[in-house]
């Protein structure tokens, strides 16, 4: 079985081709750009709400592409347990959609930040990080204004409690620091989960680092660990 | 009735050309038509000063498929059915008035013009020229345009990967801010701008037309400006999110085959878009300019067609073929206008609905008047080029000089610009900003990639401008061949002051005259360009600033070079001649910097700099090479120190340096050099291309270490000349602009 990534493309989207080539072309599965005005998205295994400016990041990051007619389905496909995956723009888009806690502020630089970054694994779980272990340390960079997560004291004990923090931002060695934190975020948090762990958000590219030539291949890790899960739950349904 | 001379002054026509005008058309324009001449013929459309001289330049190569001139930027081939179009533009006048939007805007301007030749954007490059940054004016100015690039080019998607930031008292009222974008084109998917079918329609497509920006290109772009707050009205305001949706409705548009032809609309809106058009075509225009979708109500004709609102593009499209075109932009969204037609007759028609507003031949507009006013040899020259260079310092002082050196705001790392632009977008980017001396971009399609620089040198240009002229071309193409890349072709961006000055058309006549010479030596020709004169305040022209674009193909990715320090224990070798004399330092940044002087006279031997860059590409095409820095700003120490801190490896000096002033040693700028590092396996064969090749090669030291050390030139000198921790150095390369901009 091949699995098929649906590849959300709200207008002012700019990470759709990169993460197109990252799964057809480096994890060997079937991509298929999915445009904003679509509203079904059943023929998919997993859906990626990719990085970008979604309507120029006007009013607020992700304010406007929520109400996006593919917004309805992908909260369908969500609930029903379907495997969604939003990096940068795509992270703030879930968050204000209200199928991530949390939302994403200014950086706290006030300026736009694209450097390389490490992350802290802080959750191993499928679909998103079954391939890591508890602890490694991630190479992948971040590229956004708008990175600093936030949310308040009772939800961010609650999602402490339920492993809903993925990633933590930090340094080389793993050590979660201030000076690691590219954006403010609370808690350095750089990516997080909802409450059933299967939508994740996370601000850093990992479609950036899949082949050496790059740079790096650690997001790659995330990418076969949504596959191998896929794979895994073919094997279950078929079973 | 005559014109007044204040109307002539605001479309910045002279008495002169307004006279030419009626003895062309036969009767007195009227004030719509007048307003058409004055966009076409303004300095920033008409090229009324540079283009004679801008024939010098070579335009043709084996790679060439469409040369500078013929559209809006010349293409390059690079094999595996892809070809490359690329230009640099200036945005100078609007960054000085209004910084945030001028430089977006600019970012947004030069994008268009590489879309419109049906090509994918794929990279962006800039040069900026800043005063000091001790001064808060300089500092909201440099902040400002940093963030307009930033704020416009992430919105896009298109990766801002390379560039050069300088600063210098001359720049302080007039910054310098260029753009340069890079696409890839399929073959066959080259569109023209030009009109070629009667009957064809006139499309409108992206943002509606306000008043912003009337008279940017007679106005804002060809002369001289004092009171910038008069001049804000000319300054336009971006929209990058309608641009990028622009980007995907006009790609997906041209590669469907429905379209005559796509235009941007730049410098002097409709009225140059159109025109040119037609111009190309060989045909007549109509246009409706009460079709145009407005932004307010109660404009005239006139501010319609000279309006510079952004994020509008032309497209040509027969009658049978709207429909379809319409859908694939109302799919992204795109306002998308019918405003006239393509007619047959060699007239351009302007209307307001039902009635006639211009009337005027398309020939006539487009022929903007030729100056070659003959230049004066500036008396300046002379005394710069004898004056006495200052005797070296005390030699205990290097290792402090190298510090300041690299912590310079024109040396150190240019971190705090290019971590706020998105320089990895589309995935291809492999050499990052800062890592090498070019920027180098896989391309998924092929197993090569392109090397990207954009070098520019004021400094120099002002005390030779031949020299200045044909050191900006090498330089840029040096970059490209430390890199690994065969220089491929250039685009270039004259930033001069005012023409009309016999000094000023001396410097742009011999500084294009170097850079001709240059690209000639070294087998590059020029595919597009941009000339921004009049770069002046209060009398005072800019450094004639020559900024070079250059681009390059490694034929196998692989092969791509950063400049670090790759490995403990690598061989470090200078490859160049570097003669340690007072002429070494000519124009330098040492010299700038510690002794506030710029004076001597740069020079430059075309032909060694051709034999160094082959040899370059060669070395790197036989993967002998660990890294390639060329030697530029700050000299010999500065680059073995940039190439030390970027790989967090040190570096032991062993070898001979050449003797004469240890100064110059250390610090000349002598071109045509640069420092190489290898396996010591490779020394050998290294040597032996180098030999064969003509080239000096010298043996510097070996990397590796925490410290950064350098031997003495001549036994009266301590022995050991530079004897440096890593990590200081590290400081004042990696935090000296951050310091610079919250001292």
């Amino acid at each position: 079985m091949t699995a098929a990534y649906g590849v959300i493309v709200f207008p002012g989207t700019w990470s759709d081709t990169d993460w197109r080539d990252a799964i057809e072309g480096v994890l060997g599965a079937q991509a298929e750009y999915v445009f904003h005005k679509e509203t079904d998205v059943s023929r998919f295994d997993c859906l990626v709400v990719p990085g970008g400016f979604s309507y120029g990041d006007y009013l607020r990051p992700g304010a406007i592409a929520r109400f996006s007619p593919v917004m309805r389905a992908l909260s369908d496909f969500a609930a029903a347990g379907g495997p969604v995956i939003g990096s940068c723009n795509g992270f703030q888009v879930l968050c204000e959609s209200g199928l991530l806690p949390g939302a994403l502020m200014r950086n706290a630089s006030l300026e736009f930040r694209c450097q390389p970054q490490h992350l802290k694994v802080e959750r191993v779980a499928a679909p998103f990080t079954s391939l890591m272990r508890e602890g490694d340390v991630l190479a992948i960079p971040v590229s956004h204004g708008d990175g600093n997560y936030y949310a308040d004291a009772g939800t961010l004990a609650r999602m402490e409690a339920n492993g809903q923090i993925a990633f933590r931002y930090c340094d080389e060695a793993g050590a979660v620091t201030p000076e690691a934190n590219p954006n403010g975020s609370l808690a350095n948090i750089a990516g997080v989960t909802n409450e059933a762990g299967n939508v994740l958000g996370l601000m850093p590219h990992p479609e950036r680092v899949v082949e050496e030539a790059l740079g790096g291949t650690d997001g790659l890790r995330i990418l076969r660990s949504i596959d191998e899960a896929l794979h895994e739950h073919a094997r279950s349904v078929n079973a | 009735m005559p014109v007044s001379q204040e109307t002539l002054d605001e479309i910045a026509l002279t008495r002169e050309e307004y006279d030419l005008i009626v003895s062309r058309i036969e009767r007195e324009p009227n004030g719509v038509e007048l307003g058409l001449f004055g966009a076409l013929w303004s300095e920033h459309c008409g090229y009324k000063h540079s283009k004679p001289l801008l024939r010098g330049f070579p335009t043709t190569g084996e790679a060439v498929r469409v040369q500078a001139g013929e559209e809006n930027a010349g293409v390059v081939d690079i094999g595996g059915g892809l070809a490359v179009v690329f230009k640099i533009e200036s945005h100078n006048h609007p960054s000085a008035v209004e910084p945030y939007q001028g430089a977006a805007t600019g970012v947004g301007g030069i994008v268009r013009d590489i879309l419109a030749m049906g090509a994918r954007p794929i990279a962006l490059l800039n040069s900026l020229r800043f005063g000091p940054l001790d001064t808060a004016r300089n500092r909201y100015l440099f902040q400002g345009v940093v963030a307009g690039i930033s704020g416009y080019g992430n919105c896009i998607g298109v990766p801002d990967v390379g560039g050069e930031t300088m600063f210098a008292p001359t720049y302080s009222g007039n910054p310098l801010v260029n753009a340069m974008c890079v696409g890839l084109l399929p073959h066959g998917g080259l569109m023209r701008a030009a009109a070629a079918n009667p009957g064809s329609l006139f499309l409108l497509a992206g943002s509606a037309t306000g008043r912003d920006g009337i008279h940017g290109a007679s106005g804002l772009a060809s002369r001289t400006f004092e009171e910038e707050r008069e001049m804000r009205p000319t300054v336009q305001v971006g929209d990058p999110f309608l641009e990028k949706v622009l980007i995907e409705a006009c790609l997906e548009a041209a590669a469907s085959g429905l379209l005559d032809g796509m235009q941007d609309l730049g410098a002097a809106g409709l009225t140059s878009s159109v025109m040119e058009c037609a111009a190309r075509g060989g045909t007549g225009v109509e246009i409706d300019v009460a079709r145009v979708p407005r932004r307010e109500d109660g404009m005239t004709p006139y501010e319609v067609m000279l309006s510079e609102s952004q994020e509008r593009m032309l497209l040509i499209v027969k009658p049978e073929n709207e429909d379809a075109v319409r859908g694939i932009f109302d799919r992204w969204d795109v306002p998308l206008t019918a405003i006239g037609a393509v007619t047959g007759d060699g007239v351009a028609r302007v209307y307001d609905g039902p009635d006639l507003a211009a009337e005027i031949n398309v020939a006539t507009l487009v022929e903007a008047p030729q100056y070659r006013p003959g230049g004066t040899r500036p008396a300046y020259l002379d005394a710069l080029h004898t004056a006495p260079m200052p005797p070296p310092p005390d030699p205990a002082q290097a290792g402090r000089i190298l510090r300041a050196l690299l912590a310079s705001p024109n040396v150190a790392s240019k971190r705090a610009v290019y971590r706020r632009y998105d320089h990895e977008v589309q995935t291809r980017t492999m050499v990052k900003p800062g890592a090498g001396d070019a920027a180098v971009l896989r391309l998924r399609e092929l197993p090569k990639a392109l090397a990207l620089a954009v070098d520019g040198n004021g400094r120099l240009a002002w005390l030779d401008p031949w020299t200045g002229g044909a050191m900006a071309v090498a330089e840029a193409c040096r970059n490209v061949a430390a890199s690994g890349a065969t220089p491929l072709a250039i685009t270039d961006c004259l930033n001069f002051g005012n023409p009309q000055k016999p000094e000023v058309y001396y410097q742009l006549e011999e500084c294009v005259r170097g850079m001709a010479d240059a690209c000639r030596s070294l087998g590059v020709p020029v595919v597009s360009g941009n000339v921004s004169l009049y770069n002046e305040t209060q009398g005072e022209a800019v450094y004639p600033t020559p900024v070079v674009g250059a681009v390059g193909l490694l034929d196998d990715a692989r092969n791509a070079l950063g400049a670090a320090f790759a490995r403990e224990g690598d061989a470090v070798f200078l490859l160049g001649a570097s003669p340690a004399d007072d002429g070494a330092l000519a124009g330098s940044e040492y010299l700038a910097l510690e002794h506030g002087t710029v004076a001597g006279r740069p020079a430059i031997d075309l032909d060694a700099e051709a034999r160094l860059q082959q040899l370059l590409v060669t070395l790197a095409r036989e993967r002998l090479l660990s890294s390639a820095h060329d030697c530029s700003d700050g000299g010999l120490a500065v680059a073995l120190a940039e190439s030390a801190v970027l790989g967090g490896v040190g570096f032991t000096g062993a070898g001979d340096l050449p003797e004469g002033r240890w100064d110059a040693a250390l610090f000349g700028e002598t071109p045509s050099r640069a420092v190489v590092s290898c396996a010591e396996a490779n020394v050998s064969r290294i040597e032996a291309a180098a030999r064969e090749a003509d080239v000096p090669c010298a043996r510097l030291g070996v990397a590796g270490g925490e410290r950064f050390t350098i031997p003495r030139t001549s036994s009266s000198l301590p022995i050991l000349l530079v004897d440096e921790l890593l990590a200081d150095l590290a400081d004042a390369f990696f935090g000296g602009l951050e310091r610079a901009l919250n001292a």
